[in-house]
């Protein structure tokens, strides 16, 4: 049976304590199993970026439990410097929280917290920025503010690789990246968790990311889970995202169409690639029914 | 409205070149090259169409649309608002009420305390008598759906309603032409649809003039020119049938292209009958299940 990283039980969250107080999250239990890439989605205000800010420590349970890699987070003696060593969390533009006069010194300044030795550090720099893709020979001694904004961006996360994180938390990471820019990042995450078998934990509104990055959606609306499954199960009930004011990537809603269209798409297709090869497989059989019926018509004819 | 085809452009650039002024700071000495953010632009936009500036981040397209309302000037080169010259400084009243602008974010252009006071203000400043000032604040408020919420503070309201208030906000005044830059970046992909549907609504039923500035090609579809920019420079102008068309040379200036578009490429590629002229979701469903 696979090992869950992350348990939670019956959390709830109570923000404030005037009279009014504001339940943010309501009694949520989850798992998330190790070395996969799941993602938390849901609109505005939702309680994601709540929920995430429990799997580091930064919010304590008001009820439940949350056990991290086998931490229990919200307890009185949490050992919290533990715990953020095992979960990076990158945060929206984390380009904009680069400060080194170096890419080295970016990188290097997590490991150096950590009180590591001089040898560790530099390995670690280095086995990070190769993971970036930016080779520390061409881009260590370079300033991080001369590099595009895909790059910095690489940077930032290559800062929190190089702490050897065993979860990886992801707000919004592709946001203002363009296209290329934009693949470039997921081939990395993806080296990432592949390589490393860090657990990645996205939260973003792009659906399209969402559907190509992780196997497992958890849907949160108004403070609660409504909603655990794959990308082809969840993204398959439209009408269902829509009372949660979510939208299926385009991809899936050109599924939903071609299948109005009365063309029977099986239901684990999920990429561009397998709907063409099923479509394409779906005309040459077409194709050759039609022959077939023709000739046999002929037949009759005769 | 009556259109006349010999009517000169409501927006008229010609041979327009601009650069940022270069801040003197320890980053820039690493800049060596510093390029003109728009290189020798000419577009003419006419009354009631609607286009989308489109291009990737940093190409110049946001510095264009600034130059549509006289929020710059520019370096080299004329901009002319209804043939008003936008060098003029004393016209700049008059070319803003022309042409309105919306933002990224719409809480820099909220300012008061309720959401009707604020679609009001606008007119409120040039003066309207108030049964007027009434009449089209309820028009505004309708136009974009959010009557409704009339009584309730900005702050109340969602991230999609802000950007719908601000547009109301734009609209009160009546103006020729709105602006919109990158206005959907900050909301949800279905708040986002919304917006689009908005757009196109406006721009059909009020022949408002519409310029959307996106680095989005699904936003683009609904205009009916888009217009790429890439370092500054105009490089590419047609219908939406025309430039997606095509894909490999969006992708070339790093366009996001999605996932249905790749996917018609490929069909057309493995010989299927899929014209150009299918660009959303459903038309491209229909013809694939015709093809």
């Amino acid at each position: 049976m696979p090992e869950s990283i992350i348990r939670v039980k019956h959390l709830s969250y109570i923000y404030g304590s005037s009279p009014f107080p504001k339940k943010a999250l309501n009694d949520i239990s989850l798992e998330i199993t190790r070395g996969d890439c799941v993602a938390i989605i849901g609109f505005n205000g939702s309680g994601k970026s709540t929920l995430i800010q429990h799997f580091n420590g930064l919010l304590r349970p008001s009820q439940g439990t949350v056990w991290v890699d086998g931490i229990e987070v919200g307890e009185k003696n949490t050992d919290l410097r533990a715990l953020r060593q095992r979960v990076g969390m990158l945060f929206q533009f984390p380009e904009a929280q680069l400060f080194g006069q170096t890419v080295y010194a970016d990188v290097a300044f997590g490991p150096q917290r950590m009180k590591l030795g001089r040898h560790e550090i530099r390995a670690r720099v280095k086995a990070a920025l190769d993971m970036v893709g930016l080779p520390h020979e061409k881009y260590a001694r370079r300033s991080p503010f001369e590099l595009s904004g895909g790059q910095r961006r690489r940077i930032a996360l290559a800062g929190i690789l190089a702490m050897s994180p065993r979860i990886l938390i992801l707000d919004e990471p592709t946001v203002g990246l363009d296209g290329e820019g934009r693949l470039e990042f997921y081939s990395y995450l993806q080296r990432v968790q592949r390589e490393q078998g860090v657990t990645i934990i996205l939260v973003s509104h792009d659906m399209a990311e969402v559907a190509t990055m992780a196997n497992q959606l958890y849907i949160l609306n108004q403070g609660k889970l409504v909603r655990q499954g794959t990308p082809q199960d969840v993204f398959a009930e439209s009408e269902q995202l829509r009372s949660w004011d979510l939208v299926a990537p385009p991809l899936y809603k050109l599924l939903e169409s071609l299948r109005q269209q009365g063309i029977a798409i099986p239901d684990n297709i999920s990429t561009v690639d397998e709907t063409f090869d099923f479509l394409q497989q779906q005309k040459i059989k077409s194709g050759f029914r039609m022959e077939y019926s023709e000739a046999e018509a002929d037949h009759h004819r005769r | 409205m009556a259109k006349d085809v010999i009517s000169p452009p409501l927006i008229d650039i010609q041979q327009v070149t601009y650069k940022y002024p270069v801040k003197r700071t320890m980053q820039d000495h690493n800049q060596l090259v510093t390029e003109p953010a728009l290189q020798n632009i000419n577009l003419q936009i006419q009354s009631g169409e609607y286009v989308a500036l489109l291009g990737h981040n940093g190409c110049g397209k946001s510095t264009l649309a600034r130059h549509c309302n006289a929020l710059l000037l520019p370096d080299e080169g004329n901009v002319y608002i209804a043939g008003m010259d936008t060098r003029d400084v004393t016209k700049h009243g008059m070319i803003r009420e022309y042409v309105g602008m919306i933002f990224q974010n719409p809480d820099n252009q909220l300012i008061a305390t309720l959401v009707e006071d604020d679609v009001a203000w606008g007119l409120a400043v040039k003066g309207y008598p108030l049964p007027q000032i009434r009449e089209r604040v309820a028009e505004a408020l309708d136009a974009v759906n959010i009557s409704h919420l009339r009584q309730l503070p900005p702050y109340k309201l969602s991230g999609g309603q802000r950007q719908r208030l601000a547009i109301a906000g734009i609209l009160a005044l009546r103006p020729q032409c709105i602006i919109a830059d990158e206005a959907s970046s900050m909301l949800d992909p279905f708040t986002r649809q919304e917006l689009s549907e908005l757009f196109s609504r406006l721009h059909r039923k009020f022949g408002l003039t519409i310029i959307q500035v996106t680095h989005l090609l699904e936003e683009a579809v609904y205009a009916q020119r888009i217009v790429i920019m890439e370092r500054g420079r105009v490089i590419q102008e047609g219908t939406p049938a025309q430039i997606f068309a095509d894909v490999e040379r969006l992708q070339e200036l790093k366009l996001i292209i999605p996932d249905p578009l790749k996917l018609v490429v490929y069909l057309r590629d493995a010989g299927f009958a899929i014209s150009n002229q299918a660009l959303t979701i459903e038309e491209i469903a229909q013809e694939i299940a015709n093809a």
